[in-house]
């Protein structure tokens, strides 16, 4: 498990350094004027990549939507209407309405704001969590090292959507649980990221000057070593948002997470299927397609914020 | 005297075990609590106090926790999973019945997946930065960013509703064919093996639509490690010895560059595999797939206790297992490994 | 900028012409010229070697010979011929038919440059089976005869060997054989010896020097270090930022160098016979302030080590897994050593300076960091000062009152800088951590002092370590380690991954810092030639025990150990300063 925990942590280096294997490093070392400040920095991520300024524009309007949905919408989300039932998309309904005449695209938008709500609760949680025990595991190895792999092991034992199933089942249909349910199915990926990164680093010759310099090995591991494994952990924190919201929608598609009328990408999609045999497919659609268009943004978003966080981008 | 490898292999099934133990109490906690009370289930709906009470008894509930936990262990020694409340069969006999059909649907999914996904990463590794990097990039992605039940339906939507190519998704086989005799519960392969390419065929248009939902989600993490992982491989020291010895490109890409290159990848496919295994939930329901992932949702939705319990657990056994073989591959792979304990 | 080709006088056919050739890279800051203008010869069975220090393109140049260039790389300009075969132009099947039968190459790491889960003797018979020498049975038998011939023991069971199985030295063999097998007529060895023993590296060359003269081949030997070079080239060419700065025969260019980087170079390379201001280049050694002779004090030794004993117990060691066997650690070394330190004793005078010195494996590392007290000595006695150090548990090391006084430089200045600290938090830490009271207070000026005192320019302070080069880095690592006056200074390699020139003047450095700060030095190092210069005292080190002590001039000219003898005997030896 240790050689997979370090190939993980590869994996997730070797996207970056594609673009860092520049074998004329060592050729003429870059002896540029100064280093950039942070603003610029981030500027000049965003520009260098067309894909990473769509997808952080694309977040942005995402959290447009979440703040300011409720003021925005054009109709009110949980207001039914036997008149206007299953119409199809037109100037009056942008998305069309569903079996209850309630406008799909409002819906959507008041959604947002649960399904954003949900996965960055879960995931800054699991990420927390994920982090801390990693980096003790990785750092101190020993017991600690032994017992909390085991217990990393056990929790990916399960399959862990039907872990997430199990818990919320048990617990109860609230978004509380909801969030719990994700997070714990989630520190996996945390743990052993950290742990790998915290393991390859517990060595180096900054490591030990840290010592010298009167750090204790709680600050070493906190102060010195962790922040190294931010850029790759920016790349699982997005692609577990991704995660997070497909987990949640998946829930309530089975049954088992929010609770209908709260509109929810997930439960609308459920609510939806049954009509896509009959033809009426937008009430599936938009939310899945919105669904799909979150999950993309916080995928792509992933190597624009590694390369942010990472001082070995900078020129 | 046993070697390395075997070592290598009792070292980790050692290691497994107190997961699996982990995974049986973990299972039986969440089970219990489960609300719904399955006296009143099995009592039925005219049953009174005192009826509950004795099929509460004899069921055994009316014990205490740590007890029940005993009697739990005593009865999987045995083999006993206990009885499925809404099929009112033995759980192990749903158990095998429904388990080969997720694992064909499984299967012909990583079939599907890899077969596409590494020599993309390939195609990916070895034009870094170019054009058709990034077209991967940009098309796994997206696989991975739908959720599989919208997929599933659009799928649905598209090849069965609007184009009618697909046959209906209503679960393994049409009601006009028979299944096959059971050899090893997977469908396609026992039509062939019984001589009946017709319902072998049939069997296989009905995992066509589901296995492409699920492996169009599994394309993204494999694609990807392949891609790093040749990336690396290529940019190593003995891959410039091997183009300094003049070794064809063939030989250095194949033999030299990718064999490294799968280790990270088996390793990969590994974790994808038991993923997917869980992900099948949502791809059975929609379409009405008859695998243990469906029979799980249907179980839990009722609390019927001792079908989730077996359900959970027999995943779990299946996941260690797996990864067992994972390891014993990657030290086939890799001489290093065995050396390594 | 002259263009110095010399032609050898019994016009031996060249074998190979470079005439005027030009290398760029496509990078993200436009492109760049890597080599420019290069043009030498190589005549038949002539060894040339082409001299440099980091970024003077001479790799690049050999690549470029190869045509293995990588993808951002293109030739840009000039002509090479090997036998009359236009490389420049030649398709890339014609090049695959070159390289490996004709043409070979072997490079640095030769761990590293092998596959590491494919068995060595299949790696032999792949070229031979790729350049239709032998295939099968026949290609296995021919591996075994090659493995022979590069003086591997057991050859048929080594066939079926790993890379990890073997230490660094028998990886290197195999690359020889792997380059000989299809009998090449130009070998091109790229660095051989960096990253082997001392003792391993001298076996090496004189094998690659045995087989190629036996076969009368012509030889380009790359490398850093002019003494290899002087050693065992015919003709030297002296490369600098991607030009030819001098060629000439080998004696010539000892005896009378005419650039001026050729000369510093010269001086640059330690020698045994050489003082520390003669490393420096003429103008600068000039100016600096004559060497002084350290008075010292007569008072008690700075740090006493008394009867140190570590064991490293099976459950103790990090058994070595594929991880540390990529990385290069030599297993057959760590799984035998089970006493890393076994009962050494010495101790270092107040404002002292003393050299440990041993191959990878003796122990100076752990005894140093048992020293540093960052590892717990299984027993035996570590004094500073007369105060018993080991009294104190290493955990609250970290916050005792000794821990500023006993700092350290670190080998690899980009392992030991945090990646994303800028050179002035680096410097901060320790200050802000153990410093007075006043001076975290004025931190910023306090750290400019320091940083001016290593002759760092401050405008590079606010940079992070991947965007300095190579001797800032080192300059960096010291500024930490002086930033609170140490008294016992304790130097680990500091120099060994620097360029010569850039050693030169860090060595210089640390002389004067020593007499300014009142330090004392514990230096460890594999490199006698340095040792010498900085140090007044000697230990040598193998296998966990001292060999042999003594001052360093007596140790160096009569040494009492065999072990001794045998490093003095392995450093390659440039010719005696110039007269200049």
């Amino acid at each position: 498990m240790q050689d997979q925990q370090f190939i993980a942590a590869i994996a997730n280096e070797a996207d970056g350094q594609v673009e860092a294997a520049d074998p004329l490093k060592t050729l003429r070392p870059t002896q540029s004027a100064g280093a950039s400040s942070t603003i610029a920095h981030i500027a000049y991520v965003l520009k260098s990549n067309p894909v990473t300024l769509v997808s952080f524009g694309l977040f942005f309007l995402m959290v447009l939507a979440a703040v300011l949905g409720p003021y925005i919408v054009p109709y009110d989300p949980l207001a039914s209407n036997s008149a206007a039932t299953l119409q199809p998309p037109s100037w009056a309904h942008w998305f069309g309405t569903d079996q209850l005449g309630r406008d799909v695209f409002s819906r959507i938008v008041i959604a947002t704001r649960l399904d954003l709500f949900i996965a960055t609760s879960a995931v800054a949680l699991s990420f927390v969590i994920g982090s801390i025990l990693g980096s003790l595991a990785g750092y101190f190895g020993g017991w600690f090292d032994t017992i909390s792999g085991r217990v990393i092991d056990t929790i990916m034992a399960f399959p862990l959507f039907v872990l997430a199933m199990g818990i919320v089942a048990a617990l109860g249909n609230t978004v509380e649980n909801i969030i719990y349910a994700t997070a714990i199915i989630n520190i996996p990926f945390y743990a052993r990221v950290a742990r790998g990164e915290v393991n390859i680093r517990r060595n180096a010759g900054f490591v030990h000057a840290a010592r010298l310099s009167g750090n204790n090995d709680l600050r070493v591991l906190a102060l010195h070593i962790f922040p190294n494994a931010l850029p790759p952990m920016m790349v699982q924190i997005s692609l577990n948002l991704g995660w997070a919201i497909l987990n949640a929608a998946g829930l309530s598609f089975i049954g088992l997470g929010v609770r209908p009328p709260t509109p929810e990408w997930g439960i609308m999609v459920a609510e939806g299927a049954q009509f896509i045999v009959s033809g009426e497919w937008w009430l599936a659609f938009f939310p899945g397609i919105c669904l799909m268009l979150a999950v993309l943004t916080f995928n792509l978003m992933g190597d624009g914020l590694r390369d942010m966080v990472d001082p070995a981008q900078r020129t | 005297m046993l070697s390395s490898r075997t070592i290598t292999v009792l070292l980790r099934l050692w290691q497994a075990l107190p997961v699996l133990f982990g995974v049986i109490v973990v299972t039986f906690l969440l089970t219990r609590a489960l609300p719904g009370d399955p006296a009143v289930y099995f009592a039925g709906p005219a049953a009174d106090a005192e009826s509950i009470a004795e099929i509460r008894k004899s069921l055994g509930l009316d014990k205490s926790l740590p007890q029940q936990f005993l009697i739990y262990l005593d009865d999987l020694s045995r083999g006993d999973l206990g009885q499925s409340l809404s099929t009112g069969q033995s759980v192990l006999a749903d158990l095998t019945t429904r388990l080969p059909a997720s694992l064909e649907l499984t299967f012909a999914a990583l079939l599907l997946s890899t077969m596409i996904a590494i020599p993309l990463g390939i195609l990916a590794a070895l034009n870094p930065g170019h054009l058709i990097d990034h077209a991967c990039r940009l098309l796994v992605t997206m696989g991975v960013s739908l959720p599989t039940f919208f997929t599933g339906l659009v799928l649905v939507f598209f090849f069965y509703y609007l184009l009618g190519w697909a046959p209906s998704p209503i679960g393994r086989l049409d009601f006009a064919y028979l299944p096959p005799p059971h050899v090893t519960g997977f469908y396609t392969i026992d039509a062939l093996l019984a001589g009946d390419p017709e319902t072998a065929w049939a069997a296989a248009a009905q995992v066509f639509l589901p296995a492409v939902t699920l492996a169009l989600f599994t394309l993204a993490p494999i694609a990807r490690m392949t891609r790093a992982a040749m990336i690396q491989a290529l940019s190593s020291e003995y891959i410039r010895t091997a183009r300094a010895a003049g070794l064809s490109s063939r030989k250095v890409i194949l033999t030299y560059a990718l064999g490294n290159a799968m280790l990270p990848v088996v390793t990969t496919l590994g974790m994808v595999f038991s993923f997917t295994l869980g992900a099948n939930v949502l791809v059975e329901k929609v379409f009405a797939w008859p695998g243990i992932g469906s029979y799980a949702v249907e179980a839990l939705v009722v609390s019927d206790y001792a079908a989730v319990q077996g359900f959970v657990l027999s995943m779990a056994i299946l996941f260690v297992l797996l990864n067992l073989f994972v390891d014993i591959v990657y030290t086939l792979i890799d001489p290093r490994i065995g050396s390594a304990t | 900028m002259s263009n110095p080709v010399d032609i050898d006088e019994t016009h031996r056919p060249a074998l190979v012409r470079v005439d005027q050739l030009g290398v760029s890279f496509a990078t993200r800051n436009g492109v760049v010229e890597a080599v420019s203008n290069v043009s030498f010869e190589v005549a038949n069975g002539e060894t040339l070697g082409i001299v440099g220090e980091s970024g003077s393109g001479k790799s690049v140049t050999s690549y470029a010979l190869m045509r293995i260039l990588d993808r951002a790389g293109r030739i840009s300009a000039g002509q090479m011929t090997y036998s009359s075969i236009d490389l420049v132009n030649a398709s890339e099947r014609e090049m695959r038919d070159l390289r490996g039968r004709e043409i070979s190459m072997i490079f640095q790491n030769p761990r590293m440059a092998l596959n590491p889960i494919r068995r060595v003797g299949d790696q032999i018979s792949d070229v031979l089976t790729q350049h239709a020498q032998a295939i099968g049975a026949e290609a296995r038998a021919k591996s075994i005869e090659l493995l022979k011939t590069v003086k591997i023991r057991d050859a048929e069971a080594r066939y079926n060997a790993y890379p990890f199985e073997l230490s660094g030295g028998m990886c290197q063999r195999v690359v020889i054989a792997l380059a000989l097998a299809c009998r090449p007529r130009l070998l091109i060895a790229d660095e051989p010896t960096t990253g082997l023993d001392v003792t391993t590296q001298k076996t090496v060359m004189e094998l690659i020097v045995e087989l190629t003269r036996a076969r009368g081949m012509s030889t380009i030997l790359i490398t850093h270090d002019l003494g290899l070079a002087a050693s065992y080239c015919d003709r030297i060419i002296v490369m600098k930022d991607g030009e030819i700065v001098e060629a000439n025969k080998t004696d010539a260019l000892f005896a009378s160098p005419k650039h001026p980087y050729t000369r510093n170079l010269i001086r640059a390379t330690p020698r045994l016979d050489s003082r520390i201001r003669d490393l420096l280049p003429e103008d600068l050694a000039i100016a600096a302030l004559p060497k002084r002779d350290t008075q010292l004090q007569a008072t008690s030794p700075i740090l006493e080590v008394t009867s140190l004993i570590k064991t490293f117990s099976p459950t103790d060691t990090r058994r070595p897994g594929w991880l540390s066997n990529l990385i290069g650690d030599n297993p057959a070394v760590r799984s035998d050593a089970q006493r890393a330190v076994d009962n050494i004793s010495f101790s270092i005078p107040a404002g002292g300076s003393v050299g440990l010195v041993g191959e990878s494996g003796c122990g100076k590392s752990t005894t140093s960091s048992i020293i540093m007290r960052l590892l717990e000595p299984t027993s035996g006695s570590v004094k500073l000062s007369g105060v018993e150090l080991t009294g104190v548990p290493m955990k609250s090391f970290a916050r005792s009152a000794y821990r500023a006084q006993l700092q350290m430089v670190f080998q690899d200045p980009t392992d030991s800088l945090n990646p994303r600290f800028t050179a002035r938090r680096v410097i901060e830490d320790p200050i802000r951590m153990l410093g007075s009271d006043e001076d975290r207070k004025s931190i910023t000026s306090r750290v400019d002092e320091v940083a001016e005192r290593v002759s760092l320019p401050i405008d590079l302070l606010n940079r992070f370590p991947h965007q300095l080069s190579g001797g800032q880095k080192a300059r960096v690592g010291i500024a930490r380690a002086i930033a609170l006056s140490p008294k016992l200074l304790i130097l680990d390699e500091p120099t060994a991954a620097l360029d010569v020139s850039v050693q030169a003047v860090v060595l210089n450095l640390l002389h004067d810092l020593r007499t300014d700060l009142g330090m004392s030095y514990l230096f460890v190092s594999h490199d006698l030639n340095v040792v010498r210069l900085l140090c007044d005292d000697v230990l040598v080190m193998q296998a966990g025990r001292i060999v042999e002590q003594g001052s360093a001039d007596e140790v160096l000219a009569s040494p009492q150990s065999s072990y001794t003898q045998t490093l003095i005997d392995a450093i390659p030896h440039p010719p005696p300063l110039y007269a200049a």
